[in-house]
């Protein structure tokens, strides 16, 4: 059975090209970049034109480039140095609806006694800003809002927010894993210190993540014990997945006009035809400022996990904020954060697309989805009332 | 992605038996769309009223709810209404070849629709829905006091699932009820009524008092330690070892993570109250270096 990937916000594809590029740096150029030899010399030459190349796509210098195993590493490092360098400063904000990788990590910090804020969102998902300037005070250490939802795609105001953030002191931190390579990005226009990304989310393998820390903003490192990347991040280089990581970022540039317009416009195709055709639905996020290549849209009366195994059966690969799927009991704390009706909180489904996503494919996902939620709700004892009428 | 069995699977994707019966004798309904589950039985009898003749159900939930669902309907056609409430969760699981343990409140929820309906048929009260949870009502309301909140299940309910599942763990009573599944709340009251289960179990048949042979004090100690004390360690990924037992002092040495443990003392003055409560008043319990 041949797949139709749209879990693109889970992994992607690692494009040909980028992998192409990494290829040598395992069996021929397999020298340790930091080695005084020539063998290992020309893989520090690649690693540093990688540096180059992801420091291109964020705005930002090639030594504010920190490589890193990946975008939880990023976090953690990024929280962690934050209060370390600020060690009068005892309150941590962040937003209710960050992913696992910023909220677990902040409320962990409060078992250390630090005080944290969880800045809510409205119906649509945005962030309430109002909240957060009431929440900001001269304790603040550091701000951690995420640049864009996984499960949703809405993008939040980060640059402004750090403007806040710095007005008062505090550093301020963005998780921009589903954000970079999806829409423009420029550090040396903003003021946000610490920004994390991961490899796997653009077309990179797994296993390679950076974090982008502002000239001159004080860092403690999470690991230590090497003079790598600049006594920042201790440990060998993952030189291939850095590469790998480099060639990506370049594609992104490159492709950030298409993602933006042909993977928007396919996006947007799928959703209104999902719309169209099924009753008691509602896209969440609707009305926010979203990722071009992401839908999340929630059906009444139905759950998750089943319509993601039947879509499964044809092959189709989709995520979903319904409990069952993750073995937890309650829909994904992003839709109650956002206050999704609880007669379809159960019910989300996630198209995330990607510049690989056919027309073709799309077209498939328009023809099934539409039978199995009449095929569910026909099993469900709930909602015909409302859906006769509809 | 869950590891459901081939049986889940064909009743999932080929549910048996979907749809309402609308001369049905009797009708259970248990769950609700803010729980995330909730199934709806119809079941009708013969002209004696005695026998199941065709059974069937509409489901909101997921795959292996609606597997639950589909092998529930398949189990009880022909059978009376007695041997039909002999039916347990763990039946229904079986019949469909395990379910994962984070989904056996599936069957559980199929259980409690049949125990509803044949109950309301026979003029037994089930009490109704009556206030408002978080998450509704996973189960019809229980007597005894509420102890989630959230998912608004009683501590007579969670005491049957875990005296008829044998459970051990508070996160095994999540994955069999709900209970604690969301705020996680009440996962210490669960915990008090593992243990309050356990000791009823055992204290039925256990003396407390009186002369003991060295023998059978020995062969009671452990049966406690293995029955009531090593799975609670062991949920926990420590363990003990039984080293000797010399008069009343009962020697003990604690393995992996209770070895070393900071809190081992009051582990060891645990077992010692747990083997006072079911085998004899007088037993002193001695941690010892293995």
């Amino acid at each position: 059975m041949k797949e139709i990937y749209l879990d693109n916000n889970a992994t992607t594809k690692v494009d040909e090209a980028v992998f192409e590029e990494m290829r040598p740096y395992f069996c021929e150029l397999y020298g340790n970049p930091s080695s005084m030899h020539f063998f290992g010399g020309q893989v520090q030459g690649k690693v540093t034109e990688a540096r180059k190349r992801v420091a291109a796509l964020l705005g930002a210098t090639p030594d504010e480039i920190i490589f890193t195993a990946c975008g939880t590493e990023s976090d953690n490092a990024a929280i962690r140095s934050a209060l370390e360098v600020l060690p009068d400063r005892r309150h941590v904000i962040t937003s209710r609806v960050e992913h696992p990788a910023v909220l677990t990590q902040c409320r962990n910090l409060r078992q250390k006694g630090y005080r944290v804020t969880e800045i809510g969102v409205d119906g649509a998902g945005r962030l309430d800003m109002d909240e957060y300037q009431r929440a900001i005070d001269d304790d603040t250490a550091i701000v951690s809002f995420m640049w864009a939802n996984n499960e949703t795609g809405v993008i939040f105001p980060v640059e402004e927010a750090a403007a806040i953030a710095k007005a008062r002191g505090a550093l301020f931190h963005t998780d921009a894993v589903q954000a970079v390579g999806k829409i423009p990005l420029n550090m040396a226009a903003s003021q946000i210190d610490m920004l994390s990304l991961s490899g796997h989310k653009l077309h990179a393998p797994k296993g390679i993540g950076a974090l982008y820390l502002r000239r001159g903003t004080p860092f403690r490192p999470l690991l230590v014990g090497g003079h790598q990347e600049q006594s920042r991040r201790a440990g060998t280089e993952n030189a291939a997945a850095i590469i790998a990581l480099g060639k990506a970022c370049e594609l992104a540039g490159q492709q950030m006009q298409a993602e933006n317009t042909t993977v928007k416009a396919k996006r947007d195709r799928l959703q209104d035809a999902l719309m169209a055709a099924i009753p008691n639905a509602r896209i969440n996020g609707d009305g926010a400022e979203r990722l071009p290549n992401t839908t999340s849209i929630a059906f009444e009366f139905v759950e998750g996990e089943a319509i993601l195994l039947l879509l499964s059966e044809l092959g189709i690969c989709a995520s979903s904020g319904s409990a069952c799927t993750s073995g937890s009991l309650e829909p994904s704390h992003v839709l109650r954060a956002m206050g999704v009706p609880f007669t379809c909180a159960h019910g989300s489904i996630r198209f995330s697309l990607s510049r690989y996503t056919t027309d073709a494919e799309i077209d498939t996902v328009i023809k099934e989805l539409p039978p199995i939620i009449a095929r569910l709700r026909q099993m469900s004892p709930f909602g015909r009332e409302h859906l006769s009428k509809g | 992605m869950w590891d459901y069995t081939p049986k889940v699977k064909d009743h999932f994707l080929n549910p048996r038996n979907v749809g309402e019966i609308p001369d049905a004798d009797a009708v259970g309904e248990v769950g609700s769309l803010a729980c995330g589950d909730a199934l709806k039985l119809y079941l009708k009898l013969d002209d004696n009223k005695e026998k199941i003749v065709d059974a069937k159900f509409q489901t909101f939930g997921c795959a292996s709810a609606i597997a639950s669902s589909s092998a529930l309907t398949e189990m009880v056609k022909g059978k009376t209404l007695d041997e039909a409430l002999a039916v347990s969760n763990q039946d229904i699981a079986e019949f469909l070849g395990g379910l994962p343990e984070e989904k056996m409140h599936c069957s559980v929820m199929g259980q409690e629709a049949l125990e509803v309906a044949i109950f309301k048929y026979r003029g037994l009260e089930v009490p109704e829905h009556d206030a408002e949870h978080d998450h509704g009502h996973a189960y019809p309301d229980y007597e005894g006091t509420l102890v989630c909140k959230c998912f608004g299940i009683t501590d007579t309910f969670i005491k049957k699932v875990i005296e008829t599942n044998k459970l051990t763990t508070a996160e095994q009573v999540t994955h069999f009820t709900k209970a604690g599944g969301a705020c996680g709340g009440c996962i210490p009251k669960i915990k008090e009524l593992i243990a309050e289960v356990m000791g009823q179990q055992t204290a039925q048949s256990q003396p407390k008092t009186g002369k003991l042979s060295n023998l059978k004090k020995m062969q009671l100690v452990q049966e406690v330690l293995e029955r009531d004390i090593r799975p609670m360690l062991m949920a926990d990924g420590g363990d003990l070892e039984l080293v000797d037992i010399d008069g009343d002092n009962v020697q003990i040495a604690f393995r992996k993570a209770c070895a070393g443990c900071a809190s081992s003392g009051n582990t060891a003055r645990f077992v010692e109250m747990k083997l006072r409560e079911l085998v004899h008043d007088d037993l002193r319990v001695q941690e010892v270096a293995a």
